[in-house]
């Protein structure tokens, strides 16, 4: 029995395992390599763009400071937002999503392995065009809403903001490549009895926002090209003069920026769920209701974009319907907390670190949620738009909401990704240290936009008063910087010597847990069944595992969409070169076009061919084609 | 592996120069041009000789700064160059800019010789109006209209209504010299 | 919080939370919108933190050592060691959060139903016979074109702005480039300025005073520096404001001041800026013709005296790094000629 299990795994890991050499890693397909890729990239951007928020603030800390002028300063807030947002966040959830969904859903690889390559790739040479564009000077500096007609032809010259332009471009695709792949992966590969209503919260997170990542990020793929055309090629998407709208890029833009707010903030709604579950020891409460509240904020969340342009002088009913929705949207997100609340107070709390982000979170982000209610109606917002009070608001959304529960799921999962747990004393300390930090750095701006105190801007006059809220500002984004340097000391020292994890040190639920710590490069050694919500939890003595798999060929089970009933087995693509051939052709593409329309025909060519190769079908089988031979 | 390090070096400077804002130029640069004494707007002579001092480094820098050429195209239309020159530099009371002809050269010593020294039949003398720095970067997008800079430093197309292709779609028209009437 | 709060009494000291200050009709109107708002928001938070902090002082278990033990719901026989939730707790539960939901519902109500009201209360603050002014929003400075039934009383200024105490104004919004903001925190709500769009806002002072306003739409290079003071003074002296902004330039008469006249129409600055009564009427840069008479230089960046005027003059560029005035250098004698004539000019 023992000798079976150990000959079945050496096959498995000769038919999933990574090919060798360079070669070898750049034709990886499998999805915990390429999903910690992309956990890794963006985390380098994390501290790219945690420099930059530092720089800002160091400039920020009295009047009239001169560590930068307006040209540098421009450059490097719209570093700091576009880093943050379109290189860290969405990236970096996806990263997650990618790693675990596979897993917690019981199968070998992601629906499309060389689809998930071709997205990385892309969003590799998205970020470092961005920062190459930074080194050289040619960062963009109008902003990350690159509002026009600021970033339209006349007013940013160069090449600025075509680079930023591009680089939309990029991680947007390749946001688009993850989340297809995602909701693919979801729908058709779940383990047999894991029906819809069986999936676990993350894994149904993860699914509502690849939905909203296809819809969303279209318009802003749309917008940027245009914004792309109108400056390489004149035309006037954005000029009203030419019969264009000035406004529409805005509407474009938010289109998409406001559900990628959601696209960002769901995923760690899903971190939180399966925090709070193995950490309250008992179910979350009100299953359901926090997949409906999910939904439904995917759906209201593409409702609000207007509720960043109420300063625009928009007809005011118009401006009631879209407060109306922004408030509509404050009903599931209530809805999950006051579940959530009632899972803590159902459990019993086991004072883990994971669980102090999680507790965290719902200090700080309900803060941020109540201050998006004010901004949420008109009245208000028409008064602290574009003051620093925004900034404290979705400084408050974005870290409490999201990079909150992204550190709570960084030392729950990290253990199932190295084999190693973070060390606790260090631990304890990066969180206090964060939790105070961050609440001295963005508390004080709520107060200085209500002093009046603008976004965006380099300096501001030493008579008005805004010095010492701005220093305190500051001293909190050095207690930040403290903290992130102790979370790095501790996952470089956890990673030689931190304690020896197992396969489940927390007694979770879901399926990764049941696997090795790092998972084998094919997951699983027999792909396993459900037959609850909680599925190590409520899993039988003897719960029957799939067999009939082919363990010589990349072979995984296909399930129906509603009930995981098995279906049929299906052979997933191996590794190969040709997503990074793709992906360098794409870059070629895009690259090009920031500086000749030739770019278009040059890279469609490329594409034309290294697609040609992607898609070549593979040789069949021997015995396949047996039978075909006349005897 | 040396080159490749000083091509690298010298790309990337490039690049830096290309997007450099400056904003604060040597005060010799600041300086307008000399303020002698003068009688008429207006200036004698067919071809201007080179000016006789050496040009300041901004000619150079101008030409290849999308940022001074951008200067230099809202200075066109707000020191009133579009008032006889037209918006898009077809011409009018004044000639064309976006052709191939010129009468004065096409040099960029000779276009600041024309803009600060003026020429005959109408064109005036801003001498010691327009600073130097504003100088170039008007020559700089003076050039660029008829196609003469690279076309990622050309202007783009303005927020008005455009009546001809921007600047930096122009295709480059071939500098040729234009026979002057004399004035008699 | 110990260190938090003089601090910020010493902001509100110099500062104050400017936007709950309210100094006309239209931001006391918004104040109690606020205020409900931030009642709520107070409660909302204290009860979600009390809860939770409530749970987290309840029930814990488990050591670092030991994981301890699961409950789930329909926990099938055979499953590894969890135990069947505590129905009855789970009905409980589910009527609270129920109950916080219909709470919500409520509150979210009343607070568009507060908003909507308060919209139309702005929006009833309207009146036809407020006084009208253009405002133009440019890179980086604002333009003010004060309106009349006469139109040759129509006048035009630059970043210093008075207004009637008492009376509404309508500000009707255009921008010559991109797109700024327009926000007096004490006086009035924001609202955009876009090109080829005329959007208005109302202001209304209600005691005399100087404000700051700034633009709130980044726009650019010196987004941080596109100041402007509005004077809210008794309509008498208002209407003194006016008729004397009307007047052309005071023709000089003293030799050094009509040097610098000839420098101003012969040299650089005439290119941009404009000065009734003479040969100047460029439109490009602020109108100068009563510079004098305002507070500050370089929109609302530095105060108006004669040491900043010489500063602006000859490096407004390490001042205010991009912006469209170039650094010129004029003989000293022509300088001085210049700033006696540029603070004649009242």
């Amino acid at each position: 029995m023992r000798d079976d299990e150990a000959w079945e795994r050496l096959h498995l890991e000769r038919t999933w395992g990574p090919k060798k050499g360079l070669i070898g890693w750049l034709s990886e397909v499998h999805h915990t390599a390429i999903a910690k890729r992309y956990i890794i990239t963006a985390f380098v951007f994390f501290l790219l763009g945690g420099v930059e928020a530092l720089l800002m603030r160091w400039q920020l800390s009295g009047p009239e400071k001169q560590v930068m002028g307006p040209d540098l300063y421009n450059q490097v807030f719209t570093m700091h937002g576009s880093t943050m947002m379109f290189l860290f966040a969405v990236p970096m959830m996806e990263g997650v999503g990618l790693y675990l969904v596979p897993l917690m859903i019981g199968t070998r690889n992601a629906a499309f392995p060389r689809l998930n390559a071709f997205g990385y790739w892309t969003y590799l040479i998205g970020g470092v065009l961005l920062y190459a564009g930074f080194l050289l000077n040619v960062g963009p500096d109008a902003g990350w809403f690159s509002y026009v007609p600021l970033a339209g032809p006349q007013y940013s010259p160069g090449k600025r903001v075509d680079i930023w332009a591009q680089m939309i471009t990029f991680t947007e695709l390749a946001g688009l490549a993850g989340a297809v792949n995602l909701i693919v992966t979801v729908f058709k590969h779940r383990a047999p009895g894991m029906s819809l209503n069986r999936m676990p919260l993350f894994v149904w997170a993860m699914l509502v926002k690849s939905f909203m990542v296809v819809f969303a990020m279209p318009a802003v793929m749309v917008a940027s090209t245009c914004l792309a055309m109108d400056r390489l090629i004149g035309t006037h998407f954005f000029n009203p003069a030419e019969g264009g709208d000035a406004l529409l890029w805005q509407h474009l833009f938010w289109f998409f920026g406001h559900p990628e707010v959601y696209i960002i903030f769901i995923p760690a709604l899903g971190m939180l769920s399966s925090i709070l579950a193995v950490f309250t020891r008992r179910q979350v409460f009100g299953y359901l209701p926090v997949v409906l509240s999910m939904v439904s904020i995917g759906f209201i969340g593409f409702g609000l974009w207007v509720h960043h342009m109420f300063a625009t002088g928009l007809p005011q009913l118009g401006q009631s319907f879209f407060t109306a929705a922004s408030l509509m949207v404050a009903l599931p997100s209530g809805v999950q907390i006051f579940c959530w609340l009632a899972t803590l107070w159902g459990g019993r709390l086991w004072m883990r670190l994971p669980l102090y982000w999680v507790l965290a979170f719902f200090a700080v982000f309900v803060t941020g949620g109540l201050t998006g209610v004010m901004l949420g109606t008109y009245s208000v917002d028409q008064q602290v738009h574009d003051t620093h009070f925004v900034v404290a608001h979705f400084h408050y959304v974005l870290i409490g909401g999201a990079v909150f529960p992204l550190f709570g799921g960084l030392y729950y999962w990290f253990p199932k990704m190295t084999g190693r747990m973070l060390g606790e004393r260090l631990g304890k300390w990066n969180f206090w240290t964060f939790f105070i930090g961050f609440n001295l750095t963005f508390f004080p701006l709520h107060f200085l936009g209500m002093m009046g105190m603008p976004r965006r801007v380099y300096t501001y006059g030493v008579d008005r008063g805004w010095q010492p809220l701005n220093l305190l500002a500051t001293a909190g984004a050095v207690i930040m910087a403290v903290s992130i340097t102790l979370l790095l000391v501790n996952i470089f020292w956890s990673l030689k010597r931190g304690e020896v994890a197992g396969d489940d040190p927390w007694g979770a639920d879901t399926l990764e847990w049941s696997t090795t710590s790092p998972p084998p490069s094919y997951n699983f050694l027999h792909l396993p069944t459900v037959r609850g919500r909680y599925a190590r939890w409520t899993a039988a003595e003897d719960q029957p595992v799939v067999t009939g798999v082919r363990s010589d060929r990349k072979e995984v089970l296909v399930t129906r969409l509603l009930d995981a009933a098995p279906d049929h087995r299906a052979e997933l693509p191996g590794p190969t070169l040709w997503p990074l051939w793709v992906a360098l052709a794409t870059g070629v593409f895009f690259i090009m076009c920031i500086f000749t329309p030739w770019g278009v025909v040059v890279g469609g060519v490329l594409l034309f061919i290294t697609l040609t190769g992607w898609f070549w079908p593979r040789p069949p089988y021997k015995e396949e084609l047996a039978p075909e031979q006349p005897s | 592996m040396k080159p490749r390090i000083l091509l690298g070096t010298l790309v990337l400077l490039t690049a830096c120069e290309r997007e450099q804002r400056r904003f604060q130029e040597l005060p010799a640069a600041a300086r307008p041009a000399a303020r002698d004494v003068q009688v008429s707007e207006l200036q004698p002579g067919p071809v201007a000789a080179p000016p006789s001092e050496p040009a300041p480094a901004t000619r150079a820098a101008s030409e290849d700064n999308a940022y001074d050429v951008s200067e230099g195209k809202r200075l066109y239309v707000w020191f009133n160059c579009a008032g006889c020159h037209a918006a898009g530099g077809g011409g009018g009371m004044g000639p064309p800019l976006l052709d191939a002809k010129w009468r004065y050269g096409s040099e960029p010593e000779n276009i600041y010789a024309t803009i600060v020294e003026g020429r005959p039949n109408g064109m005036p003398s801003f001498r010691g109006k327009i600073p130097d720095t504003q100088v170039w970067q008007l020559v700089a997008y003076v050039r660029s209209m008829s196609g003469l800079l690279k076309k990622d430093v050309a202007p783009g197309r303005s927020d008005t209504l455009n009546t001809r292709p921007s600047e930096s779609s122009k295709a480059r028209e071939t500098p040729r010299p234009e026979e002057v009437e004399q004035p008699r | 919080m110990r260190r938090l709060l003089p601090l910020l009494l010493a902001c509100t000291g110099c500062g104050g939370l400017r936007m709950l200050d309210a100094r006309g009709p239209h931001v006391a109107r918004l104040r109690s919108l606020w205020d409900l708002l931030f009642l709520i928001s107070a409660v909302v938070l204290a009860g979600v933190v009390l809860m939770m902090l409530g749970a987290l002082l309840r029930r814990r278990g488990g050591s670092r050592a030991q994981v301890p033990e699961v409950e789930a719901h329909s926990v099938p026989p055979g499953g590894e060691g969890a135990r069947p939730v505590d129905p009855a707790r789970e009905r409980r539960m589910g009527s609270a959060v129920g109950t916080a939901a219909v709470l919500t519902v409520v509150l979210l109500f009343v607070i568009t139903v507060a908003n909507a009201s308060t919209g139309a209360a702005l929006a009833r603050l309207r009146s036809p016979d407020a006084l009208e002014i253009q405002v133009v929003g440019h890179q980086w400075w604002w333009e003010f074109r004060v309106q009349d039934a006469d139109p040759s009383r129509n006048l035009v200024t630059a970043n210093e702005l008075h207004v009637p105490v008492g009376r509404p104004v309508v500000l009707k919004l255009n921008s010559r480039d991109v797109i700024h903001s327009f926000w007096v925190p004490e006086l009035t709500n924001k609202r955009d300025l876009i090109p080829g769009q005329q959007n208005t806002l109302e202001l209304q002072a209600d005691r005399p005073g100087v404000f700051k306003g700034q633009c709130y739409e980044f726009c650019g290079l010196q987004h941080a520096k596109m100041g402007f003071v509005i004077v809210a003074e008794a309509p008498e002296q208002f209407e003194a404001w006016r008729n004397q902004q009307l007047q052309p330039a005071p023709q000089p008469t003293d030799p050094v001041a009509q040097r610098g006249q000839q420098v101003f129409l012969q040299g650089p600055c005439a290119l941009c800026h404009a000065i009734s009564g003479t040969d100047a009427a460029a439109s490009t840069g602020p109108n100068l013709t009563h510079v004098a008479s305002r507070s500050t230089l370089a929109a609302g960046t530095l105060p108006f005296d004669r040491g900043h005027l010489a500063g602006w003059i000859l490096n407004s560029q390490s001042l205010k790094p991009g912006n469209n005035m170039p650094a010129l250098t004029l003989p000293p004698d022509d300088l001085q000629a210049l700033l006696v004539y540029l603070e004649s000019l009242k």
